[in-house]
């Protein structure tokens, strides 16, 4: 009788230990999940103009994901990389307001630049001077946002650029120009990830940093590196953000950030480091984005959406669980 | 020297020689941890350090590892001079260690730990990416070729073995270690079949020419693996020679020193 009913046991937790199946997948599942539901609740949905603004309205939070996933499979943390956005953000306002002769692309660039400083601040702080993520870039928050609303004296900046303008409404047939930026990023991050000497060393710090530095790793590098490329894509997105709102905006957006992380851990990466992917937390940014606007669409009071969304990050974490326990 | 095991020792030439350590010295504070010791290393042999703990095992080590710099005294790598200023300069110099903890990290494959801080990679014009295939291929071919069992060179390592993982990290060691590869008491953390394994394994590579030095405090297996035994003692070489026809009581007389007293 039960040497009958052994295989059958066996078979089913082979499959449900089958390694990382839940942990790569919880975010396509759960936006699969998603789509069904809000496609039966609200029948515009999925229609093919509610995907496109889904999917340009996520452009900006899948790149923050990006970035905080490589800092976040290093198992380290950037609290700071939505300051550092509003930061960028200032900073092109300023180029464009007081230094307009230089050029938008100037004005572009010197949003990234700034993102790079302080991404590259951060890492130094973390890895040189030896003081906690956690707190370097908590103080990084404060820093960035209090110069933003120092350099503008709190008041937004309009910006009226061609340039930005096309970027955030223009396409390459349905799919907008800023949906191709965050796809070269992710396809990007990908490749950098799972591709190159710094990806299986970013892989090694979060996984065991003890045993990575005695294989030669050099951790203090890849530390800085992935703090760094967070402040680059802040900075990225920082463009994206103002060509999107049409001004430089000094206050912060506060739930950017939550949604930046909720994003990579529904993803799948690791809080421990070490394991994880880019797709994933692409996925995941996406389907955030898309949960915010199927709640609108199915005119559910924009209060309950941090609720729900709560749920869904701390559900989807327990799915992930399951397969780890 | 005090050729405490009553043999002769005829230390062989140079070109097979793959450590000679001369005089070497190393005190921490007022304690000296290592005091003029001088010993070597064949090639196609497996060469064990025996010690109680204190005797100056892990100072010697980390000496040859480039972790300690040396006070006095010249370590020698296939007959050439060597400063081992790092773990780094060690590690390039062809000298690899298979540590207690291993130096696997859990949540990479068996491949990517293989190779981890030495990749291969391709390149076309400023792009370099991971030759993940070759890798594959190579890791594949070199655990078939010391018959060491894992489920796919693909596999985490977190999934196998504590038998497996050690293979894993020996074989890792032997592969770049073309000098030396030392091992701290590789099977003490393992159960009796896979520490069976487990020195096949170390065989097969002695039998391939590749220089092991083993630090272990199980005598059976210092007996039974390997070719040579050098003995340390309060810091000093208290003997050493061949272990042919050695017995594990002798062993622990001259670890102990018991065998000093008169009788």
């Amino acid at each position: 009788m039960l040497s009958n009913r052994l295989p059958t046991w066996q078979g089913a937790r082979l499959l449900g230990s089958r390694p990382d199946f839940w942990s790569n997948w919880t975010a396509l599942i759960a936006l699969a999940v998603l789509c069904l539901v809000f496609g039966i609740g609200a029948s515009h949905f999925l229609s093919a103009g509610n995907v496109e603004d889904v999917l340009t309205e996520s452009a900006v939070l899948v790149i923050l994901a990006v970035g905080q996933s490589f800092v976040i499979l290093t198992a380290g943390i950037d609290l700071s990389e939505v300051a550092i956005l509003t930061l960028g953000a200032v900073l092109l306002g300023e180029v464009v307001t007081h230094a307009g002769g230089l050029g938008i692309g100037f004005a572009c660039l010197a949003a990234v630049a700034g993102g790079a400083a302080m991404g590259l601040l951060n890492g130094l702080t973390i890895a040189k001077v030896r003081i906690t993520d956690f707190i370097v870039t908590l103080g990084a928050l404060g820093v960035a946002s209090g110069l933003a609303l120092v350099l503008t004296s709190g008041t937004p900046t309009q910006i009226t650029s061609n340039f930005l303008l096309r970027l955030s409404t223009g396409s390459v047939g349905p799919i907008g120009y800023p949906v191709l930026v965050a796809v070269a990023v992710v396809i990007a991050g990908h490749w950098t990830l799972f591709h190159t000497r710094f990806g299986a060393h970013v892989l090694a710090t979060g996984g065991d940093r003890e045993a990575a530095r005695a294989m030669g790793v050099r951790i203090d590098r890849v530390r800085i590196a992935v703090y760094l490329i967070s402040g680059i894509l802040a900075g990225l997105t920082a463009v994206l953000y103002t060509a999107r709102i049409g001004a430089a905006e000094p206050a912060p957006d506060t739930t950017l950030l939550l949604d930046a992380i909720a994003a990579t851990v529904l993803g799948g990466v690791s809080l421990f480091g070490g394991r994880g992917t880019i797709l994933g937390p692409a996925v995941g940014a996406v389907l955030l984005t898309a949960l915010a606007n199927g709640l609108t669409l199915m005119a559910v009071s924009q209060f309950y959406e941090p609720l729900v969304v709560g749920l869904v990050v701390v559900g989807a974490a327990g799915l992930m669980r399951y397969q780890r326990g | 020297m005090d050729v405490g095991l009553g043999q002769e020792i005829t230390k062989p030439a140079t070109p097979a020689l793959a450590l000679e350590v001369d005089d070497l010295t190393k005190s921490f504070g007022g304690i000296v941890a290592l005091d003029g010791v001088s010993l070597w290393a064949a090639r196609g042999e497996v060469t064990a350090i025996v010690g109680d703990n204190g005797a100056g095992k892990s100072t010697l080590i980390k000496c040859v590892t480039g972790i300690h710099r040396p006070e006095r005294g010249t370590i020698r790598l296939a007959g050439h001079d060597v400063d081992l200023s790092s773990p780094e300069v060690a590690r390039k110099a062809g000298v690899e260690t298979v540590y207690q903890d291993l130096s696997l990290v859990d949540d990479l494959s068996v491949v990517q730990n293989f190779f981890l801080g030495r990749e291969d990679t391709c390149s076309l014009g400023p792009l370099r990416w991971l030759d993940r295939r070759g890798m594959a291929r190579r890791v594949a071919e070199l655990l078939s070729l010391l018959s060491v069992n894992v489920p796919s060179p693909s596999a985490r390592v977190r999934r196998l073995s504590g038998g497996q993982r050690q293979a894993i990290a020996i074989a890792r060691a032997a592969t770049f270690g073309s000098h030396l590869v030392i091992m701290d008491e590789p099977t003490a953390s393992l159960g009796v079949q896979e520490t069976v394994r487990v020195e096949n394994v170390i065989c097969r590579l002695r039998d391939q020419g590749v220089p092991i030095i083993l630090i272990s405090h199980d005598m059976q297996q210092v007996l039974r693996l390997t070719d040579r035994v050098w003995v340390l003692r309060g810091g000093r070489l208290a003997g050493g020679g061949p272990t042919g026809g050695l017995d594990g009581e002798q062993l622990v007389a001259l670890i102990t020193g018991v065998k000093d007293r008169p009788a």
